[in-house]
């Protein structure tokens, strides 16, 4: 054994790791991505900065007043599908409430419409019949590939220029009668049995609900169905008949009526709203009925087989084995179709239409307050946009994979 | 006795199931309700059919004449406001002598998007190929130099108008596309929720609202006494609103690489800005080069909207043509039509073509 002398000399132990000094260095990555953010934010403020400090002075050049307040003024205007009791005495507030109220009745009952159409289209696709087949693939391609606001200027033009005047209507069992004025309907004259008729429906669907759950827990635990769709249709049906009756049956239909210059009474659709809802159901329909395709398609064929080979039937196999799995892959590109239709709508303007777009334009044009205007148009549109995708991603998480 | 030989009968031949009967009898006849349907569907396109004839060929005016329309009012179309508008509607209110002008110039335009697409072009030089294809298109277009008559951009309409916001938005949008893609997918906070409020912002939005923006709010924005050309205004309104959608796109194709490529190119010591540029966004553009063709054909139909905001490309063209004119006035669904059919060619064309580069673009992933 050496001698513990002759050893050479441990290395000295390192000394402890200098503290660093708060300085700055180009070296470290955080210093970096700091500095790059710092950068970033001072340059996008630089310019709205700037933005704001020359609109402040244009403003001021010009004479321009800004502000809100215009809102409780007086608009001054007509419009043409009022609702709300609105007048021209009104505020503008009112008349843009009374604009989100047209374009929600397009946006509404147009996803409405384009989610039936385009499913149908999209289902068509894998029709057993060629002829099928080819009609829904050439109604996609024409109607994707033509700019929607030139389908709504052609609707347009169809309904306001090439049906028969007022006095002469085409007319249907005295009951609808289609002209240059648009369409008009009868409707119910509303009483207390239509109040209860509609308690009935939504007491229907609730005792529905109840039962589609009992249902789903009878299939897991003893893996029978139970026919949920004619059940709950036939509660519905049943509890609303039922409320009509309690009300005392009412039966009176205010019917419209043909005059020399107008079509009076019932109720009626303008053409601007003919055109423009069927315009966007038309082209987004075309949309639609692709990501359908898409979503079925993605369902591989062994899936098919499988059920097939467990004894499901077509209907049964289709419900429970490929739709689930296909609205995975359908329901994030259809919300984008659905805000597409919703944004689209704003092309209302073109026809004129009443959209909150085209109150926005008409104010903007009266008052000169476009950064306002322009501002509420945005704020409607990324509302509407949000709570849609909010309620899709709701339904999404639903429709997802329950991993465990 | 003997035993004879019976064979049995020959099983007859086995029922056809390739060539034209067995499919018309497969797709056309395959059950009762089918063949129903299909005579039913076969009557209806016949008689949908002859109506669209009639009106549409044998009853129509081809000359442009329009007392003949009148008279033919209701029982045939008339072509003739084709006829006599189709060059104020293609070209808008580009002065006339000057019209060999745009056509040069777009056909060049679209040669070079055409060749752009395709996998033999993507060398160094193709962006000094776009900067001279620009200037040249330019040139041609306002004039002023080497003799040629200044026209003012106000002049400028019809479709050289669509391609041209088309592709300089598309060019323009392209690189804010790329930074916003980067950005958002950036592990700085600051960063990542400036790109991310950008896109959903825009993407909120309609782009009437974003075209409105551009032409009432840009002239306040600008220092006192400079308001920008309509034309000007309107390209910045398209390109922001294109980079936000671009931007998601090129984002789809930066996460559907996989996480090794990143992590091979840290291992052999590459720092972020070579990784992207050598290794990350090569692969991801070749994957969305598709994507950004449908974009294209997309935007392609939204500049339609600039109708709205006084510029009068094809669709306003049209109306500024035929709405003008109290002759032909009646008319103009014919000559909706005729546009209608010139906006699908380009986008049917267009698709087809991207379905061909989705095909040629994959032919580098084969094994």
């Amino acid at each position: 054994m050496a001698d513990a002398s002759s050893n050479p000399p441990l290395i000295p132990p390192r000394g402890a790791a200098a503290v660093r000094k708060a300085s700055f260095s180009w070296r470290s990555k955080q210093a970096r991505g700091i500095a790059y953010q710092i950068l970033a934010v001072s340059i996008i403020a630089f310019l709205i900065w700037l933005l704001v400090s020359n609109t402040m002075a244009n403003m001021k050049a010009r004479g321009i007043q800004s502000g809100f307040d215009f809102l409780w003024q007086p608009a001054g205007f007509d419009i043409g599908e009022e609702w709300l009791n609105y007048d021209s005495n009104n505020g503008y507030w009112k008349a843009f409430l009374v604009g989100l109220v047209n374009t929600l009745r397009v946006a509404v009952v147009g996803i409405f419409l384009t989610t039936i159409l385009g499913t149908l289209l999209g289902v068509g696709r894998f029709s057993r019949n060629a002829l099928i087949r080819g009609i829904c693939y050439t109604y996609v391609e024409c109607f994707r590939n033509i700019p929607v606001l030139l389908q709504l200027l052609m609707w347009y033009l169809l309904f306001a220029e090439h049906l028969p005047q007022v006095n002469e209507a085409l007319n249907v069992w005295n009951l609808f009668f289609l002209s240059k004025n648009g369409i008009s309907y009868p409707i119910p004259v509303w009483q207390l049995g239509h109040t209860l008729a509609l308690a009935g429906v939504a007491l229907g669907a609730l005792v529905s609900w109840f039962y589609a759950g009992q249902a789903r827990k009878k299939f897991d635990l003893t893996g029978k169905f139970s026919p949920v769709l004619w059940v709950s249709i036939g509660l519905i049906c049943g509890t609303a008949l039922v409320g009509w009756f309690i009300g005392g049956a009412p039966n009176e239909w205010n019917v419209p009526k043909l005059t020399e210059t107008q079509v009076e009474n019932g109720g009626s659709f303008t053409p601007e709203y003919l055109a423009v809802l069927i315009g966007l159901t038309l082209y987004t329909s075309a949309f639609v009925a692709e990501v359908v395709r898409g979503g079925i398609a993605s369902v591989s064929q062994g899936q098919h087989e499988a059920s097939a080979s467990l004894g499901l039937s077509r209907g049964h196999s289709m419900r429970l084995v490929v739709l689930p799995q296909a609205l995975r892959v359908i329901i994030p590109p259809m919300t984008n179709q659905f805000l597409n239709l919703t944004k689209n709508s704003s092309l209302a303007v073109a026809v004129g239409y009443p959209d909150v777009v085209s109150i926005a334009n008409t104010s903007l044009n009266q008052t000169g307050r476009a950064v306002e205007c322009i501002a509420i148009i945005m704020l409607i549109y990324l509302t509407t946009s949000l709570v849609t995708s909010g309620f899709m991603n709701w339904f999404n998480a639903r429709a997802a994979i329950q991993e465990r | 006795m003997a035993e004879v030989f019976i064979s049995l009968p020959a099983r007859p031949a086995p029922v056809k199931t390739v060539g034209l009967l067995p499919w018309i009898r497969n797709n056309l006849f395959a059950s009762m309700p089918n063949a129903v349907l299909t005579v039913a569907i076969i009557g209806t396109l016949a008689w949908a059919l002859w109506g669209i004839l009639q009106w549409g060929v044998f009853n129509a005016v081809v000359t442009a004449n329009a007392d003949l329309c009148q008279a033919a009012r209701g029982i045939g179309a008339c072509w003739g406001v084709v006829n006599e508008k189709a060059r104020f509607i293609v070209l808008g209110r580009y002065p006339q002598p000057e019209h060999w002008r745009p056509v040069i110039a777009t056909l060049a335009l679209i040669g070079l998007v055409v060749a752009s697409c395709s996998r033999f072009f993507w060398k160094p030089w193709l962006a000094a190929v776009w900067v001279a294809v620009f200037a040249f298109f330019f040139t041609l277009m306002s004039g002023g130099v080497l003799g040629l008559t200044k026209v003012p951009t106000d002049q400028w309409g019809g479709l050289p108008l669509t391609i041209m916001l088309t592709v300089i938005s598309m060019t323009a949008a392209f690189p804010i596309a790329m930074a916003v893609a980067l950005g958002r997918r950036s592990n700085l906070p600051a960063i990542k929720s400036l790109c991310v409020v950008y896109v959903e912002l825009i993407r909120g939005v309609p782009l009437i609202s974003v075209l409105f923006m551009a032409s009432f709010m840009l002239p306040l924005f600008m220092p006192i006494g400079r308001s920008p050309d309509v034309l000007i205004r309107v390209i910045v309104g398209i390109t922001l609103f294109a980079a936000a959608y671009m931007a998601e796109i090129i984002r789809g194709g930066l996460q559907s690489l996989p996480k090794g490529q990143t992590e091979a190119a840290a291992s052999i010591g590459l720092s972020y800005w070579q990784t992207q540029i050598k290794i990350v966004i090569p692969q991801a553009l070749g994957a969305v080069v598709p994507s950004i063709m449908n974009n294209f054909i997309s935007l392609f139909k939204d500049t339609s909207l600039v109708t709205i905001v006084s510029l009068y490309e094809l669709t306003g063209a049209l109306s500024l043509a035929v709405g003008s004119d109290p002759n032909w006035r009646p008319f103009k669904i014919e000559a909706y039509l005729f546009i209608a059919a010139i906006y699908f060619t380009c986008c049917f064309a267009m698709s087809r073509y991207s379905l061909w580069i989705e095909k040629n673009v994959a032919v580098g992933k084969a094994r």
